[in-house]
């Protein structure tokens, strides 16, 4: 035992005899957890938002979140001598003024943009190998709070620099907020205290900014991780895998090696990004002022579907009793992210009540084999994607030389019209899947190896598939939709639950509608025994040749020489 | 291997399978497969990777040395040419790379490290049961039934109601707390007042909005277009100390051929053909800086509402559902256009009570 370890060792003694600690590690540092690339989605997600803490708190030496108006006499020339903002003017300070302060602001912003994202992507690995289903269906809630928060938390970010861009984009959000009805006036002189823009907004921000929402983001998470903990990691089928184990990798050493190395990975590379490309130049855009824009605004990525709701908005108003309902911004901007929202963090529940399904799921599925989840999800990001895409409208426009009125049309009708497509094509994809895992499992995959029998007829040969697949072909399950209820008794008393029973079994039916039945034992016994035969018919075929050949005969060998010589 | 098939796969079995707590497995598949690597069998190829591991953790202590040198060295405003990225800071661009590369390499190091040398044999672990027992629940429940008794909660009703009572009100300060969020002065103008009124007055000069110099009729070519703001805008912003009469008040002079306007909002609004409209989209409220001359439509860079100047700044398209607000101007004995009074309608976004 070297010194290092006997002092690391009369530590864990020491602590172990206030906590008794020894019994967690004895539990935990052999603890298994699953490996899939897809796996380490969440793991970004995690690193960026340990990356955005380190950086953010390095912002703070510097930033003055202060609305104070300044005249800039810094080392940025183009600006020299300009009415700014302290926020503003501190903001050029870390980026001209303080060494390395570049690198942290970008950093910050680098790692803000990839969090979203792994949060984003993370969320559909969850949900298409349906990870959402009993047990974990409040860990999805957490997630969906947690995605929620991102883009608060993200949101704030952008708009604590007061440079013309981020300013624009708290004008867009006053006049959302304008839009309420009732109490929207009220609420937006609540929040900016006052008419926007006042001197207010950036220090209530900032305090909202790096400290409520990361500290929510921190909580949540630290819950997040525990209910993983806790619950043990999913897996996807594969050999040896079930419901009721885990397979794996210990935590010590192999994980801690990997998940921490994944740590530095991240990190690391979100630094060298933040050294190679500019994020954000604020500099560019000059302080805010409300008479200014620039054309061509863009938010961050992860806003430009609410920008493009907007965009999308056909001009919906009315007028009653002396008062205005701008629908053409409530819509897009509260309503349909409210019900995105709502149905989101409800989905796990609603899927739930439409299998009645309450069983518990360790396996995940394979996207194919929940086709009409599939395809739910592809619709939704499709519909996603067709708002991300106008909320960049112009810049299409302008690159593609399209006239942006007809774009704006094509668009408005394109989000109404291609989601139920993408759904559609979506689920006989995965249809279309299932029949050919079908066909794999029962008559192995075909090698491409064409041979010709002594009649003449040409063959494919077929080879079984290794034991990976075949376990993961075996884990799809048949599920039978949720029997309709009856409308009266045998006596023909109305079901008091009938409309709603019924509804339910309806959307049972169409949930696992046109699967592909899954392989019985049966077929696999009969499948495994044509196909033996055939490999055996084959090989004893070759055999049949070979003594032809060595009777003068000449035959094609695929395994053999590329001419017919003999060997 | 043995074919084993414990998941009724009739209709009524699988429907039963529901309420059950575990899926059933399905078909038993093959153990978990193993294939020992290079480094496994090839005690070279073991060296080779510890190598490698032991490099990259060395050379991201040098890095780290070099981090420090450019922070030292590098002048913070010198420039280096990269070429595919330009003219780049060369601070920042060295900070970068050097800190960068030390952290990733300490993660490349471990995670080589782990997939070459450590053991890559999977390992089974079962699953506990979520969960609890009856007997584990049912002693839950004795405990809480012991507690309530005890405590008298079921029973002291009045105890019970009160304290919920006091919980519920509990938070309220927390709430309360917030009223001074709000800063308006008592007596101030209703919001909705205060939103709808901008500060031009009758005869109030029409200055350009960076420099505050006043403007003629002859200064405005026909399809020329001057941003401006009220002359007094200056000394309200410098008394106040924010932005916020700028945020509405900001307008645009553009001059049309008279035969060239087809509408206005009132047919005597404009002077000699140049009209004022307000500069904020009624939309939500961006700064509109986009105006085609040949066409006289005015584009919004925010969410590309349109408006026609020459027909009473109608919407033509885009999400806006209100015309751009016209201001009626004249020149004064100076021959200064002058503003013949506030915006007859709000500008900027729409609101509750704007009717």
């Amino acid at each position: 035992m070297s010194t290092v370890e006997r002092a690391g060792g009369g530590l864990a003694t020491y602590v172990d005899d206030r906590v008794s600690s020894n019994k967690f590690l004895k539990k935990n540092l052999s603890k298994v957890f699953p490996d899939h690339w897809s796996f380490m989605l969440g793991e970004i997600a995690l690193y960026s938002f340990i990356v955005i803490l380190l950086s953010g708190v390095y912002l703070t030496l510097w930033f003055k979140p202060s609305m104070v108006e300044v005249i800039y006499n810094g080392p940025y020339v183009p600006l020299k001598g300009v009415k700014m903002s302290e926020a503003y003017a501190s903001t050029l300070d870390i980026s001209f003024d303080v060494r390395g302060g570049l690198l942290i602001r970008q950093i910050h912003h680098w790692a803000a943009l990839f969090f979203v994202a792994a949060v984003s992507v993370h969320l559909f690995r969850i949900f298409f190998t349906g990870a959402f289903r009993k047990p974990r269906e409040t860990n999805w809630l957490i997630g969906v709070a947690l995605l929620t928060l991102a883009l608060l938390a993200g949101f704030s970010g952008y708009s604590l620099p007061d440079d013309l861009l981020s300013g624009t984009g708290l004008k867009i959000a006053s006049g959302i907020v304008l839009s309420i009805p009732i109490i929207g006036t009220w609420a937006s002189f609540l929040l900016f205290g006052g008419e926007f823009p006042g001197t207010d907004f950036i220090s209530r921000l900032y305090g909202i900014h790096i400290l409520l929402i990361p500290g929510l983001i921190l909580a949540l998470v630290t819950v997040h991780l525990m209910m993983v903990w806790y619950q043990k990691h999913t897996q996807f089928p594969g050999p040896g895998r079930k419901n009721s184990n885990v397979v794996g990798f210990p935590l010590f050493p192999i994980y801690t090696a990997k998940a921490g190395g994944f740590f530095f990975l991240v990190f690391g590379v979100i630094t060298v990004i933040s050294g190679l490309f500019t994020i954000n130049p604020v500099w560019t855009f000059g302080p805010y002022t409300p008479d200014q824009v620039s054309a061509g605004t863009q938010p961050d990525w992860y806003i430009g579907w609410l920008d493009g709701a907007l965009r999308l908005m056909p001009p919906i108003e009315f007028t009653f009793w002396g008062n205005t309902l701008s629908l053409n911004v409530l819509t897009p901007a509260l309503i349909i992210p409210g019900i995105i929202f709502t149905v989101l963090g409800a989905y796990p529940f609603i899927e739930q009540w439409i299998t009645g399904d309450k069983r518990e799921h360790h396996l995940l599925d394979r996207p194919r084999n929940a086709p009409t989840r599939t395809g739910l999800g592809v619709m939704a990001i499709t519909f996603y994607g067709l708002l991300w895409i106008g909320g960049g409208n112009d810049l299409i426009a302008l690159a593609f030389g399209l006239s942006i009125n007809s774009l704006i049309w094509f668009l408005r009708i394109a989000v109404i019209v291609l989601p139920p497509i993408a759904f559609w094509i979506t689920k006989r994809i995965c249809l279309s899947l299932q029949r050919r895992d079908r066909e794999k499992l029962l008559h192995g995959y075909e090698t491409g190896r064409i041979l010709r029998l002594p009649n003449g007829e040409f063959i494919e040969a077929h080879e079984p598939i290794n034991e990976h697949e075949r376990a993961e072909l075996l884990s799809k399950m048949d599920v039978d939709p949720l029997p309709i209820p009856p409308a009266a008794d045998e006596n023909g008393v109305a079901n008091p639950h009938g409309a709603l029973g019924r509804t339910r079994a309806r959307l049972s039916h169409w949930f696992y509608a046109d699967t592909v039945p899954a392989v019985t034992a049966a077929e696999l016994a009969a499948a495994h025994d044509h196909l033996h035969h055939e490999v055996e018919a084959e090989a004893h075929d070759l055999e049949h040749y070979r003594s032809l050949e060595a009777l003068g005969g000449v035959m094609h060998d695929p395994d053999g020489p590329k001419q017919n010589t003999p060997h | 291997m043995s074919e084993r098939l414990d998941a009724p796969t009739d209709g009524a079995g699988s429907t039963l399978a529901r309420t059950g707590e575990v899926p059933p497995e399905r078909l038993e598949v093959a153990a978990v497969t193993h294939s020992p690597r290079r480094a496994d069998i090839d005690p070279r190829a073991a060296r080779r990777a510890e190598r490698q591991v032991s490099i990259m953790f060395g050379l991201s202590a040098v890095l780290v040395v070099a981090f420090i040198a450019a922070y030292v060295a590098i002048d913070i405003s010198s420039t280096v040419f990269i070429p595919g990225l330009g003219d780049v800071g060369a601070m920042n661009l060295a900070l970068g790379l050097t800190f960068g590369g030390a952290i990733f390499l300490i993660g490349a190091g471990a995670v080589h490290w782990a997939k070459k040398l450590m053991p890559d044999v999977e390992i089974v672990a079962e699953r506990h049961e979520l969960g609890s027992d009856e007997a584990t629940t049912d002693a839950a429940l004795a405990a809480y039934k012991r507690g309530r008794d005890e405590s008298g909660f079921a029973q002291r009703r009045i105890v019970r109601r009160s304290l919920l009572g006091a919980l519920a009100f509990f938070p309220l300060p927390l709430v309360v707390l917030l009223r001074d969020l709000w800063t308006q002065a008592p007596g101030a103008p209703a919001p909705y007042v205060q939103l709808a009124n901008t500060i031009w007055e009758p005869g109030e000069r029409i200055v350009t909005d960076i420099t505050y110099q006043p403007v003629k009729a002859e200064d405005i070519p026909v399809g020329g277009l001057v941003n401006v703001v009220p002359e007094r805008l200056k000394e309200v912003e410098e008394a106040e100390g924010n932005l916020n009469a700028r945020a509405k008040s900001a307008a645009i002079l553009v001059r049309m051929t008279p035969e060239q306007i087809r509408s206005q909002q009132n047919p005597d609004w404009d002077y000699q053909g140049i009209l004022a409209f307000s500069k904020i989209c009624t939309h939500v409220g961006c700064p509109i800086s986009l105006y085609e001359q040949r066409t006289h439509h005015l584009l919004c860079p925010c969410h590309q509402s349109t408006f026609d100047l020459a027909d009473s700044g109608n919407v033509i398209f885009g999400p806006a559902a209100r015309r751009m607000p016209q201001l009626a101007i004249d020149v004064d004995a100076e021959g200064y256009l002058i503003a013949r009074g506030d915006f007859a309608e709000p500008v900027g976004p729409s609101f509750w009570e704007r009717g």
